[in-house]
């Protein structure tokens, strides 16, 4: 990437038995909003820590602006991060605790009160700014710990996890002022998390890491359309997985079959629940889609949609998502388009 | 969750044992301290000649400015020994923590006693010390100022003691979450400028906690400078035994008990104090 501020390249790491990241290669535009995404124990807290300069990489190199970091202690990094449970200064108020970086990098006193101030001001936290830490909520302190990490301008934002710790409404909340303030300050963020969600509704991209290895790099739509393996497939949303082979050009899965291009061998597609739709028996099937037979199972109501499990000819169960409620049961004809069964390797 | 005759039931014990061997002796303690002897009778008869005498004789005033003066030695050399070993073991030792933690704590299992007569082949005219003195030719004849002396106390005492110091600031040391440190790191301090800024401190209810065991135990310590202080060791607790001893003066060693209990009492609620302005949770 030519515009690239980060470059992670060919990163390894172990503790003692355990490789922790396997080949890591990532690079990060300036201005992008990049999210790590993966399991507990993927690796992603490890790969952000060797960025922020708690880790060594045992290999590979760390860059920002063409110049390697990854021997350079933390405090000389032109890099701030958001810790998962905040590391609020307890001893110190909050605009204490947002001045460290300031008074510690010998900023001129007068500077200090009014960068502080505004960067209070930016996450809406200038009524607390004589509270310790301990008199202000979690959501709160998330705040001052942005702004802390913010009234630096690093070039280079670090965030792990950081709202794990919120309940649910104050989280979406956040994801969205997060993304905003993004944009108005215009840092790189590097962002970790476990939740898939978060990472869609934020992020420019995502990395998704797997057991140490990068699976996919690609923005939130294509990531979900898109996805190259079956781990991805099955970690980004729901999805159907149909396992099976092409033979002299034919996919045959099962009981599903159409006409294909690819070479014979085995074939895994990813098809998504709300890509299968009910089919109107009426009428003929549309080009290029396949019909299939199937008993509703059991109907799963989620509101503005419901997942049905249908059973179909070969015993396997497949989601279907539908708009609408009617009354469904019994044995139903079903289609998807043959465009909407993507192809994934196995992972 | 438990019924008023169980928590009675198992409340009873300790208040008793509280009450029986160490609120009781207290009010004798008071009783004599206004009482007075006559030959070898106490005389039940309220006075307060023993407080009158301990305001005019210079004796009592001196040592016990001696005793405060190397209880407050010990402390600073307790506190100044103690942070640097529990600041290693805390944050420096990741695999050998527990073992370095042990090593310091066993010497607590070794009698008072012979810890402090260790002392005394130590620093003797004949001991360890010297004899390694006279080995390396530093000196021609034996140095008599290191034992029977205030210094002699000084040691044994911060031996002794600094273990009481160590404890509680390694568990002050050990409550300070990590991200702390990699914060101030984050935010571009240095190794030093973070341990004064952030280790420090948060340690510092720890470093008062572990300075108040050190001055108290030792200012009312009677064992060391009567084995390694000798006459010009005497520290007021030595005043305290001959007193209730040889001299045959309970009311005026009860008297002098008692204003060294409140001097006791007096530290302990402001270091208290001080610690739980200086904890932040």
């Amino acid at each position: 990437m030519p515009d690239a501020l980060l470059n992670i390249r060919s990163v390894q790491k172990s503790f003692g038995a355990i490789r922790v990241l396997r080949d890591v290669t990532l690079d990060v535009a300036a201005g992008e909003f990049l999210t790590v995404l993966g399991e507990s124990g993927s690796g992603k807290t490890t790969l952000l820590r060797m960025v922020a300069g708690f880790e060594q990489p045992d290999s590979g190199e760390i860059a920002i602006d063409g110049e390697r970091i990854d021997r350079l202690p933390p405090n000389r990094r032109p890099v701030n991060t958001v810790f998962q449970h905040y590391a609020l200064f307890p001893h110190l108020s909050v605009f204490e605790n947002v001045a460290y970086g300031l008074r510690v990098s010998r900023v001129p006193k007068a500077e200090v009160t009014q960068r502080v101030e505004e960067a209070l001001e930016l996450v809406q936290m200038s009524k607390f700014a004589r509270q310790p830490p301990a008199q202000i909520s979690g959501g709160q302190q998330q705040r001052v710990a942005l702004a802390r990490a913010l009234v630096n301008r690093p070039k280079l934002l670090l965030l792990d996890e950081p709202l794990s710790a919120l309940d649910a409404g104050l989280r979406r909340q956040m994801q969205t002022e997060l993304k905003s303030l993004q944009r108005q300050v215009g840092i790189t963020f590097v962002f970790v998390t476990h939740d898939q969600d978060e990472a869609m509704v934020m992020s420019d991209r995502i990395a998704l890491l797997h057991s140490g290895v990068l699976e996919q790099v690609s923005p939130p739509r294509e990531i979900y359309r898109r996805p190259h393996s079956t781990y991805t497939a099955q970690f980004i949303g729901q999805t159907n997985l149909l396992r099976g082979g092409v033979e002299r050009g034919a996919v045959r899965c099962g009981c599903l079959r159409w006409a294909s291009q690819e070479p014979d061998g085995p074939v895994v597609y990813s098809l998504r629940p709300e890509d299968i739709r009910l089919a109107d028996q009426a009428k003929v099937a549309a080009p290029r889609s396949v019909r299939f037979r199937g008993r509703i199972e059991r109907v799963l109501f989620h509101g503005s949609s419901e997942v049905l499990e249908v059973l179909d000819a070969d015993g396997r169960t497949l989601l279907v998502e539908c708009t609408g409620s009617r009354d469904l049961r019994g044995e139903t004809l079903f289609e998807f388009s043959i465009a909407d069964a993507v192809r994934v390797t196995e992972s | 969750m438990y019924g008023r005759a169980y928590k009675t039931a198992v409340a009873l014990p300790p208040v008793a044992w509280v009450a029986a061997f160490l609120l009781i002796p207290y009010a004798f303690l008071f009783c004599y301290s206004f009482w007075s002897v006559s030959g070898q009778n106490v005389v039940h008869q309220w006075t307060l000649a023993n407080y009158r005498e301990l305001l005019h004789n210079p004796m009592y005033g001196s040592v016990l400015a001696r005793s405060a003066r190397i209880a407050a030695m010990v402390t600073l050399l307790s506190v100044l020994l103690g942070f640097p070993l529990a600041y290693y073991i805390s944050f420096h030792c990741s695999r050998r923590k527990e073992l370095l933690y042990q090593l310091v704590i066993i010497p607590l299992w070794v009698s008072y006693l012979v810890r402090a007569y260790a002392w005394k082949t130590i620093l003797g005219s004949d001991g360890v010390l010297n004899s390694l003195i006279e080995f390396l030719h530093l000196s021609r004849e034996p140095l008599g100022f290191l034992l029977y002396s205030p210094l002699a106390v000084l040691i044994t005492l911060t031996h002794i003691y600094v273990a009481f110091a160590f404890l509680p600031i390694y568990a002050s040391l050990e409550h300070i979450p990590r991200n702390l440190v990699e914060a101030a790191r984050d935010l571009g301090a240095s190794g030093p400028r973070m341990f004064w800024t952030v280790v420090f401190p948060l340690s510092l209810p720890g470093v008062i906690a572990g300075g108040a065991f050190a001055f108290v135990l030792s200012l009312g310590d009677f064992l060391s400078p009567l084995l390694v202080g000798g006459p010009s060791g005497i520290m007021i607790s030595n005043i305290v035994v001959s007193l209730f001893g040889a001299a045959f003066n309970w009311p005026l060693g009860a008297a002098v008990s008692l204003c060294l209990l409140l001097g006791v009492l007096g530290i302990l609620w402001v270091t208290e104090r001080l610690q739980h302005r200086l904890t932040f949770h």
